[in-house]
């Protein structure tokens, strides 16, 4: 950049950091946001070198998002400087960050639905038009894709929204990688494996790492801490709207990581607890539907079963097929208690968007709410309370919409509403997906608090490490049960290998 | 791990498959309906199946599929139209009194309309004001516009627009030819090219657009702007077939371009459209709203609820193959 450099001979201040022989790709310095009267982001200072990966760490709300969307050119900050590539950016916008390579995949999916994904591809390059546009769009995507995830199986032609929320992930990150008339020097992935399972996300970070040695750089936004110990070269750990640590990533472990964030003390270990002694009263007995041999899933009461497997493999169907079976009886499944369950896409399946937060929390238990043909408000309100305590759910008013809310603490809302009903039995689809780890580890406590006191749950996730809070784990392959794990014999590479082997 | 890659893109062909089948038969549906009207008419009344026959019965159904498509550009950016009947009927009543008198203000007046309709697009976006409030007020305007125009029935064609309307082709009836050529054109358009999808995109996803550097005002501008282009093609189509105007000739097209829509395998929010099911849709509205119910020697007191009938049985098929979709 030795234009950039002959630009700022002579600026002052924070500009004097521009003029080292490696130029930042991306410098903030002293970036402020305010939204209202909450400070999103107090001051930052943050760069991102060539060839680097830098893991970005912190809480929900702790201001990743905001600084994110200001490296990115959706947010302006208030306050404070953006340099890019040595020259200052006073007018910093998307498209400004576009023409200088700087690129973001956002948590959540920002793909139209409707389009194909060739469609969708064009809409990320201004260049792919005229004549012969779709064919250069579907080439350009589909190579991409071949790249990073080999065995794909997304045709460019396939409509977004009739793909699987892994694939359409998959989608999501290739298109970010896709190169036209612009440069590409910074890629931004927030959460870029939660909906992926293991091996799409290995195969994903690989190519991160081929990326970084290439010179090109990342920043790898993650709640799964190994993945971003494993990966990136440097750890910025962000808290209250401030940078606490910033250090290479070898300096750290899970532990520092976890008590910079400074959240619940890291206890793994605490779960090798009391194993249970004896068998309960049966609660499921369930096989699922495309299941050949004689294998099928029990649940006992105060038990907590894990479904594991590649995503998409019948986890969710089975669970769904459960939750139908408590209501009216299907053949191969006995369930012999009410059933609660609480959804992985929780836009979609689990919030009442106009409806405020208690309201959300008494839905499964109306009966118990009622009083006479109305909804008692103070019995709704009293569970509410119940609950908020419980489980802590931060809001200043039970009565605010489900919105207000941080996306953790509107998960936490719908385990209240699970655990607030009769449910005996709660059905967990991948609900932590996206979730920080403080409140990962409230809820593991109380899933198991749950399970001690008599209640089933039936846990699928995609994150191997909450499968060590279950009795007993199935892991799934292709609709079917392919083998039947307890805790002490379950370790990833049981679990990968049942998952890939042959289906028997 | 061979065998497990092969076992995983069997799976994914066998899915993909079951999709692609639901997804023909939802495209397929409009051509479906349309056929089983036609084999309605056509069991009921022989002799209406032909070049004569279609010439007539077809005859309203282009300014129904130009309507159509208007208020398909609308809703493919997750808005509703209500005023698109009565802006026909007053396009009808200048297209019957200036257009043919004093051409050019005609053509001044029917261009500015349009401009009123992409001012519309950018009003709603700007203020966040609900399009159906807005198109709803503007239905009145353009009522009372085309009664100031032409206060009693009357009027007349202009006499080019009259040799064009009345064109007639050989062997294949011009009406649908002008279906035909009106799907392809817009189809085009909409679905083929690289601004086509930036405007569909505007629909299914708006935030990923902008966030892409795309200007939704923009999109929203265009879409309506579209939307009066093809209301005034409409309001033309129809006077050309007529010869004069009423102004309240166009009043029933509102609620017919939009099961139009939605008939031919249109969705009000998601940016689903699909422009060549649309004109579809609009050929079965126009062949179920009267010959094939006076084919079946349904009085005309009924005609109307009969219409309702039929319409609610198609969009309920519909319904029923996009559940099995998912």
């Amino acid at each position: 950049m030795p234009e950039g450099n002959a630009d700022i001979i002579g600026l002052s201040g924070a500009e004097k950091h521009f003029g080292a022989a490696n130029v930042d790709i991306i410098r903030l310095d002293g970036a402020e946001k305010h939204f209202g009267a909450v400070r999103a982001l107090g001051g930052v200072d943050f760069h991102v070198g060539p060839g680097e990966c830098v893991g970005l760490v912190g809480h929900n709300g702790a201001g990743k998002s905001t600084l994110m969307h200001m490296v990115a050119g959706t947010l302006a900050p208030d306050s404070g400087k953006i340099g890019v590539h040595g020259g200052i950016e006073d007018n910093y916008s998307v498209s400004r960050a576009q023409k200088l390579g700087i690129r973001c995949v956002f948590q959540e999916l920002s793909l139209c639905p409707n389009l194909s994904v060739a469609e969708n591809t064009r809409i990320n390059h201004a260049a792919l038009s005229g004549l012969g546009w779709r064919r250069r769009a579907a080439t350009l995507i589909t190579a991409k894709l071949d790249e990073i995830f080999p065995d794909h199986g997304i045709s460019a032609w396939d409509i977004v929204g009739d793909l699987s929320i892994g694939r359409r992930q998959m989608v999501e990150v290739a298109r970010a990688f896709t190169v036209t008339q612009d440069r590409l020097d910074l890629v931004i992935l927030d959460e870029p494996t939660s909906s992926l399972d293991a091996h799409t996300a290995g195969q994903l970070l690989a190519f991160v790492r081929r990326f970084v040695a290439a010179g090109k750089s990342c920043i790898l936004i993650s709640h799964v801490l190994g993945e971003v110990l494993r990966n990136a070269d440097r750890i910025v750990v962000m808290r209250d709207g401030k940078v606490v640590v910033a250090d290479a990533a070898n300096a750290f472990d899970r532990d520092r990581l976890v008590t910079a964030m400074g959240g619940a003390e890291a206890h793994r270990g605490t779960m090798t607890e009391t194993t249970k002694a004896e068998a309960g009263p049966l609660r499921v007995r369930a096989r699922p539907a495309r299941q050949a041999d004689g294998k099928e899933l029990v649940a006992r009461a105060g038990e907590i079963i894990g479904l594991a497997g590649l995503a998409g493999h019948g986890q969710t169907d089975l669970l769904l097929a459960i939750f139908a079976a408590a209501q009216r009886i299907r053949p191969g499944i006995e369930v012999t208690a009410p059933v609660a369950l609480v959804a992985g896409d929780r836009q979609s399946d689990g919030i009442f968007p106009q409806w405020s937060i208690a309201e959300n929390i008494g839905i499964r238990s109306l009966a118990r709410l009622r009083n006479g043909l109305l909804i008692s408000p103070q019995r709704e309100a009293e569970l509410a309370a119940f609950w908020q305590q419980k489980i802590g759910i931060r809001t200043p008013d039970m009565n605010n919409n489900i919105f207000s809310l941080s996306g953790g603490n509107q998960q936490k809302a719908l385990f209240a509403r699970a655990l607030g009903s009769d449910a005996e039995i709660v059905l967990m689809d991948d609900p932590m997906r996206g979730v920080d780890i403080g409140t990962k580890l409230e809820v593991y406590d109380l899933v198991r608090e749950e399970a001690r006191n008599g209640r089933t749950f039936l846990w699928y996730t995609t994150e191997t490490e909450e499968l060590d809070n279950c009795d007993h784990i199935y892991v799934f392959k292709n609709g079917r049960i392919v083998a039947n794990l307890t805790r002490d014999e379950l370790t990833e590479e049981k679990i990968i290998q049942s998952s890939f082997g042959d289906a028997a | 791990m061979t065998a497990a890659s092969l076992d995983t893109t069997a799976k994914t062909s066998a899915e993909r498959g079951a999709l692609a089948r639901a997804r023909l038969l939802r495209g397929l549906l409009p051509a479906l309906s349309l056929a089983l009207v036609l084999l309605a008419i056509a069991w009921l009344n022989p002799r209406a199946i032909s070049y004569f026959g279609f010439s007539l019965m077809l005859n309203l159904a282009i300014p129904i599929a130009l309507a159509t498509i208007a208020q398909m550009f609308v809703i493919a950016g997750n808005e509703l139209d209500l005023s698109i009947g009565t802006f026909v009927g007053f396009v009808g009543c200048v297209t019957a009194t200036w257009l043919k008198d004093a051409p050019l203000i005609g053509v001044v007046i029917l261009l500015g309309s349009i401009g009123i309709y992409a001012l519309l697009g950018a009003l709603i976006h700007l203020r966040n004001l609900p399009s159906i409030v807005v198109t709803l007020g503007m239905s009145f305007v353009w009522q009372g516009l085309a009664i100031l125009v032409l206060p009693k029935p009357g009027g007349k064609a202009p006499d080019w627009l009259l040799a064009i309307m009345s064109f007639k082709p050989p062997f294949i009836p011009f009406p649908i030819i002008a279906a035909l050529l009106i799907g392809l054109v817009v189809h085009f358009g909409l679905m083929r090219t690289s601004y086509g999808v930036i405007l569909r995109g505007s629909g299914g996803n708006p935030a990923a657009l902008k966030r892409a550097g795309w200007s939704l005002l923009r999109t929203k501008i265009v879409l309506f702007a579209l939307a009066g282009l093809f209301g005034v093609l409409s309001g033309m189509a129809l006077i050309g077939i007529t010869t004069s105007a009423d102004a309240n000739i166009g009043n029933g097209y509102t609620l017919l371009a939009i099961a139009g829509v939605i008939l031919g395998g249109g969705e009000f929010v998601g940016g689903r459209v699909s422009p060549i099911g649309a004109v579809i849709g609009a050929l079965t509205l126009a062949l179920a709203a009267s010959p094939l119910l006076t084919f079946m020697h349904i009085p005309p007191d009924w005609q109307v609820a009969a219409n309702g009938a039929i319409l609610i049985i198609v969009l309920a098929a519909r319904v029923l193959i996009s559940r099995k979709e998912r």
